[in-house]
């Protein structure tokens, strides 16, 4: 145990105690701004090419699709759950529409095909993991590697290629309005509208309500079940659309698309200060956090860094944010308790 | 008053595993009474709470509502028939602002159905305003005292202008002027017909607010009858099923030296200064309202907890903060306070649990001997008398004072020399309770030195030869037996500071 | 009837009955041969598996173990590019392993964080390193000694070497989980870890111990693989952890903690490399053996929840 540096006095405790909770939670919105700054500021300043437009314009496309799952995820992980399975969805889905498409079905059929198979996975998961009381970690473990299985079998080696696809879609992954690109416009949409819903409707405080105690949510008569199933359903739906805009990025796609996702999306939304114990946390900061981690990685790029120090550097930051939302947490608890007695 | 019942149960039995909870039992509650649930703990008076707040379905028996049977599928139907329940221990959601717990679920709507929480927060003032609390509604409730807890709980079941209130030893952690504050409420309540079920170990709590009072004891309804006419001694004969002398059998014994010293015990914001000493022979009762600091004491004592100044000695021995291990080692054992959760490992058997404490000693070897694990074990169930089929059955089978004699086992199977025991008597039998309490007196007889915490304030009477009591963290009296009497510890332990 | 219908004993007569169906069916299963090779496939994961057992009865998991043995083959092919000897690099690698183990181990006890997060972090961070050790290149060409060691039979037996070990070591692990204080400890601090620590058992030390051996284990699979195949590259053993975990739930170990017996995991790694066998014989591609696995490991804990719920209504009475 660290001692802290000089023990404040008992009557600032309460006070210094709440404002220091208000800092904590409006900090991690900050400080990713801040910290997205400064890699900006470091990257440009070494190579100007990464301000260029189409620098920027990649990292929002290369955004869009992380930051969307992130948006789903975060909802779950809010529930105090996981879903592990998001990048097989979005991998399965991303072939399955392809293929579907390159056969002659009509756009909106296909991008509706995409998402109810995602929505399928996922009520998959939340009726193993609501109904069944199933632990969601290794459900959706297992899920991985059934969705991916399935994937690399209906694949079987073959390739959607963009020249089978229609135009229309692919117009959809590059194109833009206004310089802006259709694809984060997307994710920004379905943002705001996961966020209001959360935040300005009883049923959605409902669902920090059960990540913050199940037990407590089960006394107030929450319908836990429901939620937790309608968290997993949304999850896999947005998986879904995923996949369908990472077809329309792309273009060509195999297999094994946004294999290991998982782990960058779970790295995003826990960077984004959603706690993985449940209960805090919102999109806004899951899809910084997914803004960030991409930043990193096309910073990586324009800095000549070996690229492969990626996935290092994504397990470290996850650490990192558990460690230091864990650290302050205590520290809180503590001033807390010192101010605590009136 | 109408003719039905507001809400009642009907001869309503329920069992977990062997445990008997509820026996045909049957109350009725009417609009515009406050009726009184009294009964010792264990009695089952919170499993007819968690009846009646929907979480529990009874085995047998019915829950009429307005004379209409019901079935109370989960809390939400409970919530939507106008059952308001405040537990016991407070079901907050702890990232979430105070106003928000209050009005989960029921929050106030502007247009588009959004959450108004201007408003939300508003109505949480006009609450706390009613309540005479002083709290941020935008606060997270995480931090919170206890008796803040309760309040929001309190101001939670308000909000739902609920027919029927229920609340559980909502008074355990409050305050004087709080308790007085909270009685007001309710009886405005009251008056507008709502009825009201009460539950408090404060004898004279249920005189002043209720009209009638239910008792229980054992599981089974005793007596259903207006409080008007009984005396205190007449309910507590109710509860108890005998006279109290006999309950209470502290023997006196020769004191020898000083076995347990704590001096100027420190945890920042959770006590103060904490000194006292215990004898060899001699049993030290910690008395003081719920959240006053007692457990906390005990825990910080046994290692539990680090404390950030003072001393512990064990028989000369100054004990490290923060290391059970070390206080098993000087001779400390404590009996703690939540049986499920930190005395018993509920899922192993009955020699497992007692053998958890000696793992060091039960080895031959490398390996643990069972044969020794279970002479060890067939001795302390002899000893003290333990009911129960195979030793090698799971010890979740037991009922509640059984698994409290397996706690016991297990740590005087270590042959301490200072037993610390937190409410040694909560939620078992009257039978059961007597022979602890028969058990301890023997102890401090054979010169272990016993610190006893209890919410039982004849237990805590009768059993100590001094008091002492806690309030806010702090040693506020220290009361020779010869002394002690309700009254001088309650004011003890109630009194505001000055 | 509760021993009868016990979930280890359950997979044993499973084991029993895939062993039976496939020596029947399947040609070339029954051989001497094949059994032997299908046991030294399986030897990382026995061998981890031996040590994620530890890990789950207390409560805790592992998942960045299959990262572990990534890193570890990575940097012996590094090293050994580098040219230091073998004999030096099989200790060097394994304490890297320890301290993989530790870092887990560290986070999960001083900072109180779950180790699910701390792993699925770690995970990624060591696979990640194990990438930026060798980047995705390949290094093979190891001394003849060495890989004939981890393919070999153990002289005048149909044994592996490395299966050899894992009997060694599932013993010592079977004596330690069942018949000490420590093993005792493990199931107290799984089941009800605060009455464990109130019981004076050192809760903190134990886990740190565990996910130090889980890493060290992890990093000598690491080698075993390595030597095995012959190459060494950063990502071997991508998905290990899944298998791993499967087998230990198959056998009964609950992921809640405190329950499940070191021979239902042994009957549950069998029975997973049997099934993955003879697949492998009868063809079937890798996708549906990845689709198997992953439903075994949903079955394997889906199970006995449901069995726990059906129990009590076939009970009828309360």
């Amino acid at each position: 145990m660290t001692a802290t540096a000089a023990p404040p006095g008992r009557e600032v405790g309460a006070r210094g105690a709440r404002a220091l909770v208000d800092l904590v939670f409006r900090a991690r919105e900050l400080s990713l701004l801040a910290a997205l700054a400064v890699l900006v500021a470091v990257t440009a300043g070494v190579n100007g090419n990464f301000l260029s437009g189409q620098g920027v314009e990649d990292i929002l496309l290369n955004t869009a699709i992380l930051a969307l799952l992130a948006v789903g995820q975060s909802v779950v992980v809010i529930t105090r759950n996981i879903d592990l399975s998001v990048g097989s969805v979005v991998g399965l889905v991303a072939f399955v529409t392809g293929d579907v498409l390159a056969r002659g079905a009509g756009l909106v059929p296909a991008v509706l095909l995409g998402v109810a198979i995602g929505a399928a996975c996922g009520l998959v998961n939340g009726l193993l993991v609501s109904f069944c009381r199933v632990p969601a970690l290794v459900v959706t473990l297992g899920t991985l590697y059934v969705i991916q299985g399935l994937d690399h079998y209906i694949a079987h080696g073959r390739q959607i290629n963009a020249v089978d696809l229609p135009p229309a879609l692919l117009a959809l992954g590059n194109g833009a309005v206004l310089g802006v690109p259709y694809l984060p416009l997307v994710t920004l949409a379905v943002m705001l509208a996961v966020g209001a819903y959360l935040r300005a409707y009883p049923s959605g405080r409902e669902f920090y309500a059960i990540g913050s105690s199940p037990e407590a949510a089960r006394l107030a008569g929450v319908p836990v079940r429901r939620r937790v199933l309608a968290a997993y359903l949304l999850s896999g739906g947005l998986a879904g659309l995923a996949g369908v805009l990472w077809l329309a990025r792309f273009g060509t796609v195999v297999g094994d698309s946004a294999n290991g996702w998982e782990l960058l999306v779970v790295s995003a939304v826990v960077v984004g200060g959603v706690a993985i114990t449940g209960g805090v946390g919102s999109v806004y900061g899951a899809a910084l956090g997914a803004l960030l981690l991409t930043t990193i990685g096309s910073a990586l790029v324009v800095l000549r860094v070996n690229p492969f120090w990626q996935q290092a550097i994504t397990g470290a930051l996850l650490l990192l944010a558990i460690s230091v939302d864990r650290v302050l947490a205590v520290r809180v608890a503590r001033l807390l308790r010192k101010g605590g007695r009136r | 008053m109408s003719a039905h019942p507001t809400l009642a149960l009907a001869g309503v039995s329920k069992s977990f595993g062997a445990v008997r909870a509820l026996r045909d039992v049957s109350i009725e509650l009417y609009a515009g009474e406050a009726h009184a649930l009294a009964g010792e703990n264990g009695a089952g008076k919170s499993t007819l709470v968690k009846t009646l707040a929907g979480v529990h379905r009874p085995d047998q028996g019915m829950i009429l509502l307005d004379g209409e049977p019901v079935v109370f599928t989960g809390p939400a139907d409970a919530q939507r028939a106008g059952v308001a329940v405040i537990y016991q221990e407070p079901t907050l959601f702890p990232d979430l602002s105070v106003a928000e717990n209050i009005f989960m679920g029921r929050q106030p709507r502007r247009s588009l159905g959004r959450i108004d929480r201007a408003a939300m927060r508003a109505a949480t003032r006009e609450l706390f305003g009613r309540l005479g609390v002083d709290l941020d509604p935008g606060r997270p409730t995480r931090g919170l005292s206890i008796a803040d807890q309760q309040l929001v709980e309190i101001a939670k079941a308000l909000s739902r202008d609920a027919r029927v209130l229920v609340m559980d030893e909502p008074t355990a952690a409050l305050s004087g002027a709080e308790t007085a504050r909270l009685f007001s409420v309710v009886e405005a309540l009251r008056e507008h017909g709502c009825a009201v079920l009460f539950i408090s170990h404060r004898l004279d709590e249920i005189f002043a607010l209720c009209q009638r009072v239910t008792t229980l004891r054992d599981g089974q309804g005793i007596a259903s009858e207006p409080v008007a006419g009984l005396t205190h001694d007449d309910l507590v004969r109710r509860m108890v099923g005998r006279d109290l002398g006999a309950l209470y059998p502290k023997q006196d014994a020769a004191l020898g030296d000083v076995a347990l010293r704590v001096e100027r015990l420190t945890r920042e914001g959770v006590f103060t200064d904490v000194s006292f000493e215990v004898r060899r022979g001699e049993i030290v009762a910690l008395a003081g309202l719920v959240g006053a600091g007692r457990s906390e004491v005990a825990r910080a004592i046994f290692g539990i907890d680090r404390w950030d100044a003072g001393t512990v000695t064990v028989a000369g021995r100054d004990l490290p903060p923060g290391s059970p291990t070390a206080a098993m080692g000087a001779g400390l054992a404590l009996v703690p306070e939540d049986r499920r959760q930190q005395g018993l490992v509920m899922e192993m058997s009955i020699e497992r649990n007692i053998g958890l404490t000696g793992l060091r000693s039960l080895r031959r070897g490398v390996t643990i001997s069972r044969r020794a694990e279970r002479d060890r074990a067939a001795d302390w169930a002899a000893r003290l008398r333990l009911k129960f089929a195979r030793l090698g059955d799971g010890v979740g089978v037991l009922s509640g004072g059984n698994q409290q004699k397996v706690v016991l086992a297990k740590w005087l199977a270590t042959e301490p020399s200072v037993l610390v025991v937190d409410e040694p008597t909560r939620g078992i039998d009257v039978g059961t309770k007597a022979e602890v309490h028969r058990l301890l007196s023997e102890l401090a007889g054979q010169g272990i030195a016993v610190l006893m915490i209890s919410s039982d304030l004849p237990e805590v009477l009768g059993m100590a030869d001094r008091v002492l009591v806690m309030r806010e963290g702090r040693l506020t009296a220290e009361i020779p037996r010869a002394e002690a009497t309700e009254e001088s510890v309650m004011h003890a332990a109630t009194r505001r500071a000055a | 009837m509760t021993r009868v219908l016990r979930w280890d004993v359950l997979v044993g007569a499973l084991l029993v009955a895939v062993f039976a169906t496939g020596s029947l069916t399947v040609p070339g299963f029954a051989t001497t041969g094949n059994l032997s090779f299908a046991l030294g496939d399986l030897g990382e994961i026995a061998l981890i598996a031996l040590a994620m057992t530890l890990l789950v009865v207390a409560a805790e998991v592992d998942l960045s173990v299959a990262s572990v043995l990534g890193l570890s083959s990575a940097l012996v092919g590094a090293l050994w590019d580098g040219g230091l000897a073998i004999e030096t690099i099989i200790p060097l690698v394994v304490l890297v392993g320890a301290v993989c183990g530790l870092v887990n181990g560290l986070l999960v006890t001083r900072l109180g964080l779950p180790s699910l997060a701390v792993t699925i972090g770690t995970l990624a961070l060591y696979r990640g390193l194990a990438y930026v050790v060798l980047g995705d290149q390949a290094v093979a060409q190891f001394p003849p000694a060495y890989t004939a060691l981890a393919v070999g039979d153990v002289p005048g037996t149909p044994v592996p070497y490395p299966v050899a070990l894992f009997v060694l070591l599932a013993a010592v692990t079977g004596v330690v989980l069942h018949a000490t204080g420590f093993g005792r400890a493990l199931y107290a601090i799984g089941a009800q870890e605060q009455a464990a620590f109130f019981a004076g058992i050192r809760v903190k030390r134990i886990k740190l111990l565990l996910f130090v051996l889980s890493g060290t284990v992890a990093a000598f699979a690491g080698v075993v693989f390595t030597l095995r195949y012959g190459s060494a590259r950063a990502d071997n053993g991508l998905g290990v952890e899944l298998a791993v975990i499967a087998a230990v739930l198959l056998g009964g170990v609950d992921f809640d903690g405190g329950k499940g017996t070191l021979g239902g995991v042994i009957a549950g790694v069998l029975l997973i490399g049997l099934l993955r066998n003879l697949l492998m014989l009868g063809d079937v591609s890798t996708e549906i053996q990845s689709i198997v696995t992953g439903l075994l490991l949903i079955v394997s804990v889906l199970t006995p929840r449901l069995v726990s719920v059906v129990r009590p209504a076939l009970k009828g009475t309360p």
